[in-house]
């Protein structure tokens, strides 16, 4: 077949590319370029079209260029390690290559389009390769049923978008965003169009309560698909988001953030719940791409309120902890998704309950995947928690805000991103401790073996970029100048008086001052401290170690069941806080004293968001789908007619409006 | 130049105070407990000894764990101390000060509970399971409520900095505040929860059903667990600190200081500490432990005083505008 050759060539190709992309964005950043201006001959007729590069776009197409680059790597790595080991990577190569390039390159034309026309078409793109790649692994059962729904989603999304740039282009059809930009269209229409841009983009990036077909289609893609679709077409979809609201809408109401913040607040905290109520290693990955989005456009949501409210340091503050939470999210989920498909590779299955013990096993994968967890999980010194750090300064300059209703509202926006970290981490130290620690649950654990070099070449770049953000992000936060400019006016200022190894900035935003953090002095401290311990007791103390079973209490060591499992470690979490919103219910039947039958242990919730939203929404659209079925059987007269009646109708709505 | 070098060396003392400290606090807390059981009690320097036995002792470590396993009580120690070196306890000036604020303190310790609890895990024992995932639930409520109570001190204050909120309640002052009473309570609930004492959890229990903090630490020997428990030590006396530090101030050296109210500071920090042990003995004597399905209450409880905290706060000072 020449799939090898044919596969080196793809993956090769889209790697080099994305590192292209990824070197002309940094450039662009790092010089603090006035906007590139291409004009390409093709496009719609009378109007064109055109590429532009500027601060906004560039910092999305670093985050999209890098993780495009590491997942070629990885898929190249991928496709080869499963030759030997059939079903354990689903898909055949032939279902893959030709739409992982197609889906890089959609994802990049939509952030360099400067109209709303090649921003579509970008978009559309985007979407349609992602779904034939996560139709690749259609013979898995629950694969066909996510397809579809993603496409449904996809299609209302992008129906909203089409609809909001519609809004905004006006009766001039202002279509380039420069001329968008300049005109108003009103607040009624603007409102309109920002409503239809939340939920259009917000669909894409997984805003509850429309992430419904988020954690079904992301796992389902092979897993270096999965880690673009959670790492970075969500930021994408985010980036539209940016686009709409900080640039091309004009200046903001207090509303729009309070809207943005209010359901990013929800997203954050349920994304996470949901989270932690999975079994399946990569949707709980996918649902934690959903908190991770919620805490971004919670961040944004403050950055509108600020901006509204002509606070526009502060407002640069939360922008600035939005990009940087892009970027950081981008970094460390492709490393947590690249890790699940190295397990998912090396075990053959995706259930918690059947690992245990594989930080045995994968040797190299283990700590890769733990810095990936802790990044997750907002631990200082890494990344995660250099962005956090930011957006809770954010959070308490609220008192700034003029409106009463702002200033309690953000405290409450504080509670949940708060809730939202803490759970997070609880959510990975499950997904860590299950997986990896321990001891094996199933024979396909116990025979795990590690993974190839790509694919852990794949892991040990973006896990070394999560450190090195998070001991500097200082550096990073001077690429994010020229975005925060152009969406809020002004770029954060330099971090103070204390340099680039220190994050310090409020002190110029004239509310708290003093507020600074530096991962590169704590983690330069701990490090000297924990050397400093481990000399003294190297020294001083008995060096004696002896290996013996586990102690338990003195209960001998019984067979790896015996451990807590997934289930089980998040039964406490469980009670307290699912129990409510999801009617997390448990039934246990134990056998009657002398009876040998098994106990039986059941666990049901529901899902609200697929309750309220989802059913509905498919219900219509079945519903629709069968009124409109017949329309396709009509004779060539009938479908002239009804062309005709349309164009009637349109010179009617346009007369009456002019 | 001076007064970085007096920073640094105000760092290192107070760095080695806290680790000197630690075992004698926990040591005053079981005599006064023994003492009000009408026990003798053991004497207060007792844990010194006992930590010197462990780290004597030989390690045993069991089959089918990993290196995290064995660097754990390393990074958890480590971490515990470095966060109880930034909480002022004598004097503001400390060199690190501007490297972590408070919620970088509350990360510090979310850190050290991170790899405590995939310690527990990784032995694969049913009683590390169930401390591993109680400590997890418990965090998850802890957390928020402290971040919140820092919240409130920080829009109070207008700084999230240690040393900062030091100098602005010694500078200018407070007053009373009916936000500072109840962050203040919804602090201790958190300390309470955090350290790990009666009626979250009991940190003499053996028995197993009701351990949480003891159960992940349950397979630990030698100089590992002597490096758990004195991080345990570590972290009480931190939250004794931290409250000391921010609700009754008074007596900490200032930046410009001498070594006359140095001294007095190290006086009133062991007051205070005295005072705090006092306090937690009475306090767990006097109540039972608690369901660990009552935690969530307990701690939502906290998390919605840290709210009402800050919001107390606006109506109190934000009609001025």
């Amino acid at each position: 077949m020449g799939r090898g050759p044919v596969a080196a060539l793809i993956y090769g190709g889209s790697g080099v590319a994305a590192l292209l992309v990824t070197g002309v964005a940094f450039a662009f950043l790092i010089q603090g370029d006035s906007p590139w201006h291409l004009k390409i001959p093709i496009g719609p007729p009378g109007l064109g079209a055109s590429l532009v590069l500027d601060g906004l776009s560039a910092v999305f197409l670093l985050a999209v260029g890098l993780a495009g680059a590491t997942a070629s790597v990885f898929g190249w790595g991928y496709g080869r390690d499963g030759a030997h080991k059939p079903g354990h990577h689903g898909p055949a190569p032939a279902r893959v290559l030709p739409f992982f390039p197609l889906f890089l390159a959609g994802m990049v034309m939509v952030l360099l389009a400067g109209d709303a026309f090649g921003f579509l078409f970008g978009w559309e793109v985007m979407s349609v390769a992602s779904w034939l790649l996560v139709l690749s692994t259609h013979d898995e059962p629950e694969t066909p049923r996510a397809a579809r729904l993603y496409l449904v989603m996809a299609a209302i999304g992008s129906l909203c978008l089409m609809v909001s740039f519609g809004l905004l282009a006006g009766p001039e059809a202002a279509f380039s965003f420069t001329a968008m930009r300049e005109q108003g269209v009103g607040d009624g229409l603007t409102a309109l169009a920002v409503v239809l841009a939340v939920l259009g983009a917000g669909s894409k990036a997984g805003l509850v309560p429309l992430h419904i077909w988020l954690p079904l289609a992301h796992p389902a893609a092979p897993s270096h698909v999965s880690a673009l679709m959670s790492g970075v077409m969500t930021k994408v979809a985010l980036y539209g988001l940016c686009r709409i609201l900080f640039d091309l809408a004009g200046m903001p109401d207090w509303w729009w953030g309070a809207l943005l913040a209010a359901l990013g607040s929800l997203t954050a905290v349920a994304g996470v719940l949901y989270a932690l109520l999975q079994d399946d290693i990569k949707r709980l990955l996918a649902y934690s791409t959903v908190e991770n989005v919620g805490f971004i456009c919670l961040s944004l949501g403050l950055a509108l309120m600020f901006k509204a409210d002509g606070k526009p340091v502060i407002a640069a503050l939360a922008f600035s902890a939005a990009l940087l939470h892009v970027l950081n999210h981008s970094l460390f989920k492709t490393l947590l998704f690249y890790g699940a498909g190295a397990v998912v590779a090396a075990t053959g299955t995706r259930s918690l309950e059947t690992l245990g013990g594989l930080i045995h096993r994968l040797p190299r994968t283990a700590p890769l995947l733990l810095i990936g967890s802790a990044a997750a999980s907002a631990l200082p010194p890494l990344n995660g928690f250099a962005s956090e750090w930011l957006g809770f300064q954010a959070i308490l300059n609220g008192p700034q805000l003029s409106l009463w209703g702002l200033k309690v509202g953000v405290m409450v926006v504080g509670v949940f991103a708060a809730l939202a970290a803490a759970l997070a981490a609880a959510c990975f130290l499950r997904f860590f401790g299950i997986a990896f620690l321990g001891r094996p649950r199933s024979a396909e654990a116990v025979a795990a073996q590690e993974v190839t070099a790509p694919l852990q070449l794949a892991m040990v770049v973006p896990a070394l970029l999560c450190v090195l953000v998070g001991i500097l992000p200082g550096l990073v936060l001077r690429l994010l100048h020229d975005a925060a400019a152009i969406a809020v006016g002004t770029a954060l200022p330099a971090s103070g008086s204390l340099g680039w190894l220190w994050l310090a900035p409020v002190g110029q935003a004239g509310g708290l001052a003093g507020n600074s953090y530096s991962g590169f002095f704590v983690l330069l401290v701990a490090g000297g401290l924990a050397l400093l311990v481990f000399r003294l007791i190297r020294r001083h103390a008995a060096s004696g170690l002896r290996r013996a079973d586990a102690w338990g209490c003195g209960y001998p060591p019984v067979g790896p069941v015996s451990q807590y499992s997934g289930a089980s470690f998040a039964q406490p979490l469980r009670r307290v806080f699912a129990s409510g919103v999801f009617q997390a219910r448990e039934q246990v039947s134990m056998p009657e004293p002398g009876e040998t039958g098994a106990a039986s242990h059941l666990l049901r919730w529901r899902d609200p968001a697929w309750d309220f939203v989802a059913r509905p929404v498919w219900a219509t659209v079945d519903w629709l789908a069968g009124r409109l079925n017949h329309l396709q059987f009509l004779t060539i007269r009938r479908y002239l007619m009804l062309m005709f009646a349309t164009l009637v109708t349109l010179l009617a709505i346009m007369a009456v409006l002019a | 130049m001076t007064s970085v070098l007096l920073s640094v060396l105000f760092q290192l003392v107070q760095l080695a105070l806290v680790l000197a400290v630690a075992p004698l606090l926990t040591g005053c807390v079981r005599f006064a407990k023994a003492r009000l059981l009408g026990r003798s009690g053991a004497d207060p320097l007792q844990p010194y000894r006992t930590l010197l036995r462990l780290f004597r002792k030989e390690a045993v470590v069991a089959h089918g764990t990993s290196w995290l396993f064995r660097a754990a009580p390393y990074a958890v120690f480590t971490l515990i101390w470095l966060a109880a070196g930034l909480v002022p306890t004598f004097s503001t000036q400390l060199v690190l000060a501007p490297a972590a604020d408070l919620i970088a303190l509350v990360a510090l310790l979310g850190s050290a509970r991170f790899f405590t609890i995939l310690a527990g895990m990784d032995a694969g024992t049913a009683f590390g399971g169930i401390g591993a995932s109680r400590e997890a639930m418990i965090a998850t409520l802890a957390e928020p409520a402290m971040l919140m109570v820092i919240f409130t001190l920080a829009i109070l204050l207008q700084t999230t900095s240690l040393a900062g909120i030091v100098e602005t309640i010694l500078g200018q002052g407070v007053g009373l505040r009916i936000s500072l009473a109840l962050g203040l309570v919804s602090l201790l609930m958190v300390a309470i929860a955090e350290a790990g004492r009666i009626p979250i959890d009991n940190p003499s229990t053996h028995l197993e059903l009701t351990m949480v903090h003891e159960a992940m630490v349950l397979e630990y020997s030698g100089r590992h667990l002597a490096l758990m428990e004195l991080a345990g030590m570590l972290r009480l006396l931190l939250f004794m600190a931290l409250i000391a530090c921010v609700f009754c101030p008074w007596g900490i050296a200032r930046a410009g200081d001498g070594p006359l109210v140095w001294l007095l500071g190290l006086v009133t920090f062991f007051g205070k500490m005295m005072v705090a042990v006092a306090a937690l003995a009475v306090f767990e004597t006097s109540i039972a432990k608690m369901r660990v399905f009552r935690i969530g209450e307990f701690l939502g409880g906290a998390l919605l005083l840290g709210l009402l905290a800050s919001i107390f706060l606006f109506v109190s000072t934000g009609f001025k505008g």
